[in-house]
Parts: C-alpha cells; sequence; structure tokens
C-alpha cells in the first residue's frame, strides 16, 4: 500500500514540512478553498430555487482542486472533468464567465450550449471538456507532446476522478505519456465515490498510485484534504515535467461530501457514519487550524471573509441573471467553421414554419441560401 | 504531371504538406520507419524525422484522442488508423470529441486534424479488414467525411483535408491503393471539400457513387452504353458535408437514380441520397429510386465478390430503372 503524504494531520497539527510559500500565499490558498465552498453554496441555492439546472459541487475537495492548481504557472495547461471549475478560477477563469456558464447566457464563452457546470478558459489554458468520462486524458497527453515539440515549457496537469481510472482513456494515456515522456501531470481525484460506486469497487488494486508503475512512471498518493501536502507532492510532480523528466501520477484521496450532483442522493447508497468522519477530516477547518496556530489569521479571519466572498459572488448572480439567452441562429453556428449550406437550409425551414405558426422567437433572421 | 497510383498520390500529399507546413505531423501504429501496412507514410520519417511521422503504441483511443490535444495546442495532426475496422476505439474521441469541440466551446475551441484510414472490401481481408463504416461517421455533424476514388482526387482532397478547419474522416478506397493510376499534377494543389465530380455525362439514368464503387459504375456505364442507356455518373467523394444542390440537378437531369454502394443497405449512405431526392426532386422522377449496395450481414470472406456490388449488378439497375 502507498504511504499516504501528510503535512498536516486532521486537527491541522504540523506533521511534516510546511512548504517555502510567503505568508501571504498561504493566506491565499486558504481565501481560494473557501471562495470554491461558498461558490457551492450559492449555485446550490440557485439550483434549488431553479434559476440553474445543474450542479457539481466540490466541497469536500477544496484542498485537492486549490493545492494542485497552484504550482502551475500562467503558460500551464488544466485539462479537467466536472469538478474543477473552482480550480480554474484561481488560474484566472472569471467569476463572471463561471456563473454565465452556470445561468447557460449570452455571456457564457460556449454560448450556452454545454449543459451548467462545463467551464472553460481559453486566457488560462483551461479548455473546454465534454461529459464523457476519461477522454480528456489523451487530449491531455497529445496537447503536452505539441508543447514539448515546440519547446514552449508548458506543463498540463490532467484531472479526473477515480471512476475515470478505469475508463480506456485513463490506460491509454497514461502509457502514451510513458513512452512519449510528455510534460504531464496525471491527477486522480479520488473523491470516493464515482456517482454511486465505491472507489475501493472500481480496482483490485491496493492503491491507484500503483498503477502508474505499469506505465514507466513514478506514482505517489497524496492526503487530498491537507493542502499543503497536495501543494508540494504536485510541485515535485510538474518541476520534474518541466525539466524533461517525464510524467507522473499523484493520487489525491479525498471524499466527495454531497452527491454527485444536485441531481443525486447519495443517502440511497452511502452510510451517515461514512460521511461524518470524512466531515471531522474537513480541509478547511484543518487548514484554518493551521493558519491561526500559525498566527497567519485569527478566529474571526474565516467568517468575514466569507461574508466578502459571499457578497462578491451575489453582485455578479445579481449581474448575470440579467442577461439573455443566445440568439436562435447560434442552433447551427459552430458545427464547422462556417455553416454550410445545408444547416442554413436547416434553419431557415425551421424559422418559416414558426413565423408561419405565430410563434416566431426573435432571432436574427434567415440565413442567406 | 506525373502518373501515379492512389496509394502514391496519398504518400505525396503527405509528403507536399509536411515540406509546407512545420505543424504537419503524421503519427499511428507502424506508419514510422515501415512506412505503414500499404506503404502510404512510405519515407516519411526518413525525410521528416522521427519527431513528426511516428510509430505509436497499438491504441486506437490513444491515437485519436491525443491528435485532438495536439490540434487543440496548435499542431495539425494527421493520424492513421490501420484499417477502418479498427476506428471503433476511437469512435468516442471522433464522435463526442473532435466533432462536437468547436460546437460545444462556442468556437473558442477547434480540432483541425485529419484521421486517414483505408476501408473497404476486394482484398479477402474478411470481416475485420473489409468494412465500409461511412455512414456511422457521416451522420455526425462537426466531422467533414471525405473519398477519393482518383490519384487526382486523393492528393488534392487529403491536401485540402490538412488545410480544413474542422476535423476530417478521410477515408482510402484499399482496393484501389494499387489498381488505379492517373496523372496527378506536381507540388500543391487542393480539390474543394464538398463537391461532387462528373465521371460521365449522359442523359438517361444518374448514378451516384464513392470510393471503390466509381470505376464499377464505370465500367457498367459503358456497358450500358453498349445497349443506348447513357448514364450521368457522379462521385461524391465528400460524403458530409454533401453538395446536396449538385446531386439534386443530377437527378433532377434524368429522373432515374441509382445509388451503389458497398455497406450495407439498411440505414446506408444511399439511404440519405434517396431520401433527399424523395423529398426535393420526387415530381422530377420517372423510377423509383434504386440502391445496389452490400447485404445487411457481417462482411464476408470467400464470398465478398458477391457481397459487393460488381458491374453485373450495377448494369441490371441501371437497365431496370431505364426501363421503368
Amino acid at each position: 500500500m502507498a504511504e499516504l503524504q501528510q503535512i498536516l494531520d486532521e486537527t491541522g497539527a504540523l506533521v511534516g514540512e510546511v512548504p517555502d510559500l510567503s505568508d501571504e500565499r498561504l493566506r491565499e490558498l486558504f481565501q481560494h478553498m473557501l471562495m470554491i465552498r461558498s461558490l457551492d453554496g450559492r449555485m446550490l441555492k440557485l439550483q434549488r430555487a431553479g434559476r440553474v439546472g445543474f450542479v457539481g459541487t466540490a466541497t469536500g475537495l477544496e484542498a485537492s482542486l486549490v493545492g494542485a492548481a497552484a504550482p502551475l504557472l500562467p503558460q500551464d495547461w488544466m485539462w479537467s472533468g466536472l469538478r474543477e471549475g473552482g480550480a480554474a478560477i484561481t488560474r484566472g477563469l472569471p467569476m463572471s464567465e463561471y456563473v454565465a456558464q452556470m445561468y447557460c447566457n449570452s455571456n457564457d464563452t460556449a454560448k450556452g450550449r454545454q449543459m451548467c457546470n462545463h467551464f472553460q478558459h481559453k486566457e488560462s489554458n483551461y479548455p473546454s471538456w465534454s461529459s464523457v468520462i476519461g477522454t480528456q486524458i489523451t487530449h491531455g497527453v497529445g496537447a503536452a507532446y505539441a508543447s514539448a515539440r515546440r519547446g514552449d515549457d508548458a506543463v498540463h496537469s490532467i484531472h479526473f476522478g477515480d471512476g475515470a481510472s478505469s475508463s480506456s482513456g485513463f490506460h491509454s494515456g497514461m502509457n502514451l505519456a510513458g513512452v512519449w515522456q510528455t510534460p504531464c501531470v496525471f491527477v486522480c481525484i479520488d473523491n470516493g465515490w464515482a456517482i454511486s460506486v465505491k472507489s475501493s469497487e472500481q480496482t483490485a488494486a491496493e492503491s491507484y498510485s500503483d498503477k502508474a508503475e505499469a506505465y514507466g512512471m513514478p506514482g505517489v498518493t497524496v492526503d487530498g484534504n491537507d493542502v499543503l501536502a497536495v501543494y508540494v507532492e504536485m510541485k515535485t510532480a510538474v518541476e520534474r515535467a518541466r525539466a524533461k523528466g517525464g510524467p507522473s501520477l499523484v493520487v489525491l484521496k479525498t471524499y466527495r461530501m454531497l452527491g454527485h450532483s444536485s441531481s443525486d442522493d447519495p443517502s440511497k447508497y452511502r452510510e451517515d457514519e461514512e460521511v461524518e468522519a470524512w466531515a471531522q477530516c474537513d480541509p478547511l477547518d484543518r487548514y484554518e487550524s493551521f493558519l491561526i496556530a500559525r498566527g497567519l489569521i485569527d478566529a474571526n479571519e474565516r467568517s468575514a471573509q466569507e461574508e466578502a466572498i459571499v457578497a462578491e459572488i451575489d453582485e455578479v448572480i445579481h449581474e448575470q441573471e440579467a442577461a439573455p439567452p443566445f440568439p436562435l441562429r447560434s442552433l447551427v453556428e459552430d458545427v464547422y467553421s462556417e455553416v454550410p449550406r445545408h444547416l442554413r437550409l436547416q434553419f431557415n425551414q425551421f424559422l418559416e414554419v414558426a413565423e408561419r405558426r405565430g410563434d416566431a422567437t426573435p432571432g436574427d433572421g434567415a440565413f442567406p441560401l | 504531371m506525373t502518373t501515379l497510383t492512389l496509394l502514391q498520390a496519398v504518400n505525396e500529399a503527405l509528403h507536399t504538406k509536411m515540406r509546407e507546413d512545420e505543424r504537419v505531423v503524421v503519427f499511428g501504429e507502424d506508419v514510422g520507419p515501415k512506412g505503414g501496412v500499404f506503404l502510404a507514410t512510405e519515407g516519411l520519417t526518413q525525410e521528416f524525422g522521427k519527431q513528426r511521422c511516428f510509430d505509436t503504441p497499438l491504441s486506437e483511443d490513444g491515437i485519436v484522442g491525443a491528435a485532438v490535444g495536439m490540434a487543440v495546442n496548435g499542431l495539425l495532426p494527421v493520424c492513421e488508423i490501420q484499417f477502418q475496422d479498427f476506428i471503433f476505439p476511437a469512435f468516442d474521441q471522433i464522435v463526442s470529441e473532435a466533432a462536437k469541440l468547436r460546437y460545444r466551446s462556442g468556437g473558442q475551441y477547434t480540432a483541425p486534424m485529419v484521421i486517414r484510414t483505408p476501408y473497404g472490401g476486394g482484398i479477402r481481408g474478411g470481416l475485420y479488414h473489409s468494412q465500409s463504416g461511412e455512414a456511422y461517421f457521416a451522420h455526425t455533424p462537426g466531422l467533414k467525411v471525405v473519398i477519393p476514388s482518383t490519384p487526382h482526387d486523393a492528393k488534392g482532397l487529403l491536401i485540402a483535408a490538412i488545410e480544413d478547419p474542422d476535423p476530417v474522416l478521410f477515408l482510402e478506397p484499399k482496393a484501389l491503393y494499387r489498381s488505379v493510376k492517373g496523372e496527378v499534377p506536381e507540388g500543391s494543389y487542393s480539390v474543394d471539400l464538398s463537391t461532387v465530380r462528373t465521371v460521365r455525362e449522359g442523359s438517361d439514368v444518374t448514378v451516384f457513387c464513392y470510393g471503390a464503387m466509381v470505376p464499377v459504375c464505370e465500367k457498367a456505364a459503358a456497358k450500358a452504353a453498349e445497349g443506348g442507356i447513357e448514364s450521368h455518373v457522379i462521385d461524391l467523394r465528400t460524403l458530409l458535408p454533401l453538395d446536396e444542390e449538385a446531386v439534386l440537378d443530377a437527378a433532377r437531369s434524368t429522373g432515374r437514380v441509382v445509388v451503389v454502394h458497398e455497406a450495407p443497405r439498411f440505414c446506408g449512405y444511399g439511404a440519405e441520397i434517396s431520401a433527399l431526392i424523395a423529398e426535393n426532386a420526387i415530381e422530377y422522377m420517372e423510377a423509383p429510386v434504386r440502391r445496389v449496395t452490400g447485404f445487411d450481414t457481417p462482411f464476408p470472406n470467400t464470398l465478398e465478390h458477391h457481397y459487393m456490388p460488381d458491374e453485373r449488378r450495377v448494369l441490371d439497375a441501371i437497365e431496370g430503372v431505364a426501363s421503368f
């Protein structure tokens, strides 16, 4: 069994060496974690009020997201699945775009085409991802190959869950990266559950990080609720990749505290005791204790910060709620670089029926054929 | 002009684009020093080095998935799937990822890439070296599906596919790799995607075909002409997006249509051609559309020449619609 890497124990007591980070940076990690948790809370509220359709939360995973993203440089890429949106914010995804995507409105850079919670941000190298599990893994490897060939010094951080480790994309991606020695890091966030299937039922391997050996790369298992340990192990892996030392697998053991999504009721398949036990290892509580003990924040800081973050989020929500959806023409745009004739025709026929039947929706008119 | 086989024309297109554009990379199973099982990539590793033409582990979803990532990050990948029959592990990457990336990202991310793969029967390859899977892919918005039938088109269409801003599935009729020869211009030129090629003009019956069925239809048309039936033969060559106006014009010009493909009939590409004509040109039709296709069975082995449409079956259909 792989040894669990830890710097802070469950109570926040130091059991390892604090990484060389400024006090300001240590506080910033906490703010980022708090931001993710607050964002989850607000989005769930919107979902329950029927304002947004779907939320895939990261509650419980904050240390894994923030610690893994923190060692990345601006030129690096993050390839993601469902729960990395908050990590993307720490790398530059504007809150307004995050919320616009949740509303799928006309400010959404994806033009409202993806269901909620599918973020992207080109400026910080955070590509669009699909809902299909594990497909982003080989994308990250191919993109890392391109970076290496160009010599642009970028590392590709490829995030996925314990469930995705069973997908063909995991095997294909890990294998290609090992053979090609691409500059990437595989970040497996083992959050205990793939919807309703226990992490222990995804594999007969004793630990997920053991899988790395088969692909000729190092693997490490980290306490994913310990932001400092996650940061340190990710930094090692990112630096190895940047120094042309090849890929590695970093497994972050954490726990998805809420359902798979806002549409899931986890009480049907897991015991309250398990959730309560993990609540005792909460990544925010733990890190807060450490920061207080180190004199970097005081006991009132968390609630004050939380209040400020929530106020900021609410302001963004207020702005984004007013934005309209995308015009009708976007139905057939971006399928190809130019709208081909058969799609222009299909759209015009649709518009003609809508107008003739008296229920035309405002759009920007027919296409020239 | 030089005279090349279809296979040599593919190889020449790859050489031409790799010389022109540093971003072009070629990879797949056995495509490196060996030059591919059919030798389509022969000489590329030798000329451009293994950074630009290289072998991959045996992983179709890995090949296409990595190609998507390379395309997103600035390369122009031209990957090879050794036989179209082996493409299905990559179906997810083609259909869910490459084809949908532009749309789902609102145009922020795109995957300009080419997947080359030999398809079709006639080489005694049995179930798994013979299939024609074009209909699966032609049903995928966001993808372009191209099938050449002459050396000239193979080079020009492949160059156009590599230059195209969208993902292209380039299906190469392996039965024609060495059996057809033709004049091919030297240097770079492209043949517009989404245009059809008029193979033969005629006023009695229109025959739609593509890939390895084109020479079969040409022979059948020549035979029909001996009996006084003039066939208008159209090589569709880009199945998606299809030049629908050209198809309809050709159908209207004779009012009698035969559609030919190797793939199974049910939900095959011929069904789309047939429906397109039924919806838009039924008033011009003098006879029901006839399809000449493979059987709705897996691809056979010893009996493949009975499975695949041949000159006799196409001729029978031409005569049948002509005399209806």
